[in-house]
């Protein structure tokens, strides 16, 4: 029973990266019509954004003044960050320390305006052309993007800390009335987890309780009729196109401490949350979210040593041998909606 | 003759005659110049110019054809490496055997990939073939290490058995003795051109490939695969079941990916699971696209494109750039040396997915396109000279 809970926290964790990222490529999909072989680098390029700001708070120069002297008796200048100079002393420490939670305020501008760019830039233009060609440039767009990232950071993961507060592990097991250190979990990824349900649940009040999300969820529908009601459909499509980078890039801002960022975790995820958005059904949202879990927790409960035994392997190949038979026999997902891309 | 054409004759005895000189046409600079780095003609890079043509006239067959992308060819060319290795530890180093079995494997897995796969079309199909694909190389990489040596690759060693090889039988892959690796070199004054076995092996059954894709090309077959691109509903209403043709168009293409990589694998007797990961089919997609999907010609460009410029784009470093511009001012130097820098040596892949786009963007039809237009920039010069009035209408 211990053992089946611990699975199950484990694949929230990767499910909820995975539903993240098949929601935001839904709502480019559901709006837009295209299938964008680009946004696995949209996730990386914001779990860069973590480093990079954690790299920007850990500038510093050396002090003027010698704070002692070394072992040959030379006077030793201590390295002094910026941050702590210009915020003080425990303000300072504390940005440092909290500062890929911090990370989420700059990289919102950041992927939104990135966004904005990769569609009025690129893909306005593709709208017209087969899925193919949408597929082949976003596919360019993707290893353009991986490889800029690359020769900045180098081909190296870069570790990214989470604040020192949610370092340790949390013991379910006490709570739940089993033994200590049944069920241990790392206090991040169940911050990671309560995050995502944030952003999931945001972005489904967005499109649900306001009226811009009211004009989208039409737009979805039957474009050409919103079109023709005077409404400007392409306008709000593009911000759905930044919302959508948006929420790829937090679900990497908050992946980095999990992970150690480096500059193919992109196609990585990529590969694996189309997957989940073909099992959850092309263009549905909540089959997105739904899939993104339901593979997340497929995935940890077939990684463990007593179905191993049983299916040697099967933790590798859980997630394509599920998408393969969901295709086969529903077509549409699980949640998609009739005639919406069956062919 | 050949059952071909006039015009398609030409084509294949234009690339029977390019790949039969080629050890000679890719070495234009002296072995001693300055320039000699940007020769192509040595058997390593010549032999991957071939089998990447290969890999890339098969996916033409399926891609160009049938319109249907697949992102899950990869897995064919491991397969066929693979399957190639065993023949060697098993049977024999003689190639043929290896080979042949590398083709009947990949055309095999393909059936099974092919048939399930083929239920559906368009994105769900890219997704489909990925899937398997992937699920292939994670396999080779875990469970299945006792056939594919894990991350190690599968090796050939001595202690194989090889029950049809003899004594003292060549302990390199050959063809009935003469090693793969063998090659004469010929100097002609400063030039040295290098003619190797592995190459002209590679290099015929390039050529046989390319004739098969001619004919599939020209054939009531490939007529009716191009009428399941053009509109495949419409092809199902008249009463006929596509399924079977793109079928076969899937398993030729698969044992063509086969063909290549029993041929990696004859050249170099290794075989390890990342010739299976999904960027591996992206590369033959990009091949394919570069040169011009559903041309005859434009796989083989890309393949050879792609391979050439990787192989001279990761060799030019800091020091060779600066080698080049050093007629410049220091300051304009480094300037310019700093600007190439990120392209060049590692940074090939970035040049290649701009490279990628600009093609996708421009000219989805790839080079042989972008060949065809300046052909016709000219032409039509010629016709306004011709009928300075302009009333002749444009050859479209």
């Amino acid at each position: 029973m211990d053992a089946i809970l611990l699975q199950l926290l484990n694949g929230l964790d990767k499910g909820s990266a995975y539903a993240l990222i098949a929601l935001g490529l839904t709502l480019i999909f559901g709006t837009l019509g295209v299938v964008n072989f680009a946004h696995g680098a949209i996730f990386m390029i914001g779990a860069f954004c973590a480093v990079t700001l954690s790299k920007i708070f850990s500038l510093s120069h050396l002090a003027s003044e010698p704070s002692g002297t070394d072992f040959l008796g030379k006077p030793k200048y201590d390295d002094v960050l910026y941050i702590k100079e210009w915020f003080g002393e425990s303000a300072g420490a504390w940005m440092l320390d909290w500062s890929v939670p911090l990370s989420i305020l700059f990289a919102i501008p950041v992927m939104i305006a990135i966004g904005f760019i990769m569609e009025r830039g690129l893909i306005k233009h593709f709208y017209k052309r087969p899925h193919a060609d949408q597929i082949l440039v976003t596919f360019g767009l993707a290893i353009v993007l991986q490889e800029v990232i690359k020769y900045f950071y180098g081909a190296n993961p870069i570790p990214t800390a989470a604040p020192e507060a949610f370092r340790g592990s949390f013991d379910f097991g006490v709570l739940l009335g089993f033994d200590p250190n049944a069920i241990i979990y790392p206090y991040w990824r169940l911050i990671y987890f309560a995050f995502s349900a944030v952003i999931i649940g945001g972005v489904f009040a967005f499109l649900q309780f306001t009226t811009f999300g009211m004009v989208v969820r039409a737009g979805m529908a039957d474009r050409e009729t919103v079109g023709l009601l005077g409404i400007n459909i392409d306008k709000r499509f593009t911000i759905m196109f930044g919302i959508a980078a948006a929420v790829a890039g937090l679900a990497g801002v908050m992946y980095a401490p999990i992970n150690s960022p480096n500059y193919h975790m992109g196609m990585d995820f990529l590969v694996l949350s189309f997957v989940v958005v073909v099992v959850g059904g092309m263009g549905s949202l909540p089959g997105a979210v739904l899939a993104g879990f339901l593979l997340g927790i497929l995935e940890s409960f077939a990684s463990m040593n007593e179905v191993k035994n049983i299916l040697p392997g099967i933790d590798q190949i859980i997630i394509y041998v599920v998408a393969i038979i969901i295709l086969l026999t529903r077509p549409r997902g699980l949640m998609g909606r009739k005639g919406v891309m069956e062919e | 003759m050949l059952g071909l054409n006039k015009k398609d004759l030409g084509v294949l005895l234009l690339v029977a005659l390019l790949a039969m000189a080629a050890p000679i046409l890719l070495n234009p600079f002296p072995a001693d110049s300055g320039m000699a780095q940007f020769n192509a003609g040595y058997p390593d890079l010549m032999q991957r110019f071939v089998i990447f043509g290969i890999f890339a006239i098969g996916y033409n067959i399926l891609f160009g054809l049938t319109g249907y992308l697949s992102f899950g060819h990869a897995a064919f060319l491991g397969v066929g490496s693979y399957s190639a290795v065993w023949m060697m530890k098993l049977l024999s180093m003689n190639v043929i055997p290896a080979i042949l079995l590398s083709v009947i494997v990949a055309g095999l897995f393909s059936v099974v990939i092919g048939y399930v796969s083929l239920r559906r079309s368009g994105i769900y199909f890219s997704i489909l073939t990925l899937a398997f694909a992937q699920m292939s190389f994670n396999l080779a990489y875990s469970v299945l290490t006792p056939i594919t040596n894990g991350e190690t690759g599968l090796q050939i060693s001595l202690s194989d058995p090889r029950i049809l090889d003899g004594a003292n039988a060549p302990s390199y892959p050959n063809l009935f003795g003469a090693q793969m690796n063998s090659a004469a070199t010929i100097d002609v004054g400063s030039w040295s051109f290098t003619f190797s076995v592995g190459y002209y092996l590679c290099a015929l059954l390039m050529l046989v490939a390319f004739y098969i894709s001619i004919r599939i090309f020209r054939s009531p077959f490939g007529l009716m695969l191009r009428a399941v691109k053009s509109n495949q509903q419409r092809m199902n209403y008249t009463g006929l079941n596509t399924k079977p043709y793109t079928l076969a168009a899937f398993v030729i293409s698969g044992m063509y990916a086969g063909l290549a990589g029993g041929l990696l694998a004859a050249m170099d007797p290794l075989a390890g699971a990342e010739r299976m990961q999904w960027t591996a089919s992206g590369e033959v997609v990009l091949m394919t696209i570069l040169g011009g999907a559903g041309t005859l010609l434009g796989p083989v460009l890309g393949a050879g494109f792609i391979k050439y410029f990787e192989n001279i784009f990761s060799k030019i470093n800091d020091n060779v750039l600066h080698g080049w511009f050093s007629f410049m001012p220091d300051g304009i130097e480094d300037f310019i040396i700093t600007i190439i820098h990120p392209f060049v040596g590692k940074g090939w892949h970035l040049t290649l997915g701009l490279l990628f786009m600009l093609v996708v963007i421009f000219l989805p039809g790839g080079l042989v396109e972008g060949g065809q237009r300046i052909g016709r920039l000219f032409r039509r010069k010629k016709a306004d000279t011709n009928t300075p009035d302009g009333t002749k209408t444009p050859a479209e």
